[in-house]
């Protein structure tokens, strides 16, 4: 059986200093993925980075969520477009 | 040491209030964060400089601090007097920005020191910087899984590059970025992998393709011939009446699948006919012959 390693979110936003409430709105915008376990909610910990990213958007940037949410769209896009780049170069290589 | 201009970093003049500066940090922090700019190294160095204008402009004391040896920048001998004074506060906040925070200007350290004193409440615990490194292989290097040694800001890391990696992939290796702030975890290390291919095979993902030459006679009449591949010669069987420009395939010859330990993709062969040149009189004869039989 393949280990989980979960954060819970009382102690991410604790260790933030953010509310929950906005790792609640990050769910239910489709942002981020919060399991439940005997009532207690938790991250896993593949998550996190992108989930700082999220409180460095809204804390530090002042971005609203409609913001985060239309940033994460184009920055997931730009990440399929390098990586379609970077295959179309390989292709290019072997017509060279 | 160069005198910087915070106020110009920023777009904004010296008597520019909080929430001006505020602003004008956030409009910049905005179009030049990492986050918003990954693998950006002049972003980077632009929101460096914008965190560090933005961490001295924002605290009053320091500001106030700054504007007086802005005033004074002429007398180096002053400042210098004043810089050997000053006592180096032991934390900082702002953004991370998957930084570590230790980038400030010779400026900045030498007027308040390496770090900055924590102004914005929230003492958060930030993981590190990410690094990024890149790799340069052979294709016959990416043909096998093996190990390899880099040195990433001083430390040497070894890790095992998987066979099938491709040219251009990123991998990436949890906790060998930056440290963590105020406890917070280390970031990640992306090495991108750049592989150079000087044989005559070519590679498209796991497909490989090459070109052999045929002798006529080979070609006509069949035979074997020996050809090499991404992990040694192997013997081929021509099949009599070959045609220039025919190709075949061998199951399982080409590159390993990354990440899928004993799969591999193919490799086709394609033949390129060679005419006898400097034909002998009597061998031009036996191809008239042959011609007109």
């Amino acid at each position: 059986m393949e280990t989980e390693y979960l954060i819970a979110v009382a102690e991410f936003c604790a260790s933030h200093k953010i509310e929950i409430s906005f790792i609640i709105s990050l769910q239910r915008n489709g942002l981020i993925v919060i399991k439940t376990i005997h009532d207690a909610a938790f991250i896993d910990v593949e998550q996190l980075p992108q989930l700082e990213k999220f409180v460095r958007f809204y804390y530090e940037l002042d971005i609203n969520l409609e913001g985060i949410e239309t940033i994460t769209h184009l920055l997931n896009r730009i990440n399929t477009l390098h990586d379609e780049i970077a295959d179309l170069r390989n292709k290019l290589r072997f017509y060279e | 040491m160069t005198f910087v201009d915070y106020y110009k970093i920023l777009g904004i003049l010296n008597t520019a209030t909080s929430k001006e500066i505020k602003t004008a940090y956030r409009k910049l922090a905005r179009e030049y964060h990492p986050d918003l700019n990954p693998n950006d190294r002049d972003a980077k160095k632009n929101f460096q400089e914008i965190n560090e204008a933005n961490e001295v402009l924002s605290d009053p004391e320091k500001r106030k601090k700054y504007d007086q040896y802005a005033k004074d920048w002429q007398h180096a001998d002053e400042f210098e007097k004043a810089r050997q004074q000053q006592s180096s506060d032991s934390q900082r906040s702002g953004y991370s920005g998957g930084q570590s925070g230790a980038d400030f200007s010779d400026f900045f350290e030498s007027m308040f020191g390496g770090a900055a004193s924590g102004s914005r409440g929230r003492q958060a615990r930030y993981r590190g910087e990410d690094y990024t490194a890149e790799i340069n292989l052979n294709l016959i290097d990416a043909f096998k899984t093996h190990k390899q040694t880099l040195s990433v800001n001083g430390k040497s890391i070894r890790i095992t590059v998987p066979a099938g990696i491709e040219n251009g992939q990123t991998i990436k290796i949890a906790g060998h970025g930056g440290p963590g702030i105020n406890s917070g975890p280390n970031g990640d290390l992306y090495i991108t992998f750049s592989i150079a291919n000087h044989s005559k095979i070519k590679r498209l993902g796991n497909q490989l393709y090459t070109t052999v030459d045929l002798n006529l006679y080979t070609a006509i009449l069949g035979g074997e011939i020996t050809i090499l591949t991404m992990d040694g010669q192997v013997k081929l069987k021509v099949k009599p009446e070959t045609q220039n420009g025919s190709k075949v395939k061998l199951k399982g010859k080409g590159f390993p699948v990354y990440k899928r330990e004993g799969e591999y993709g193919d490799l086709t062969v394609t033949y390129h006919l060679l005419i006898p040149a400097n034909l002998t009189q009597k061998q031009k004869e036996l191809f008239i012959k042959l011609s007109e039989s």
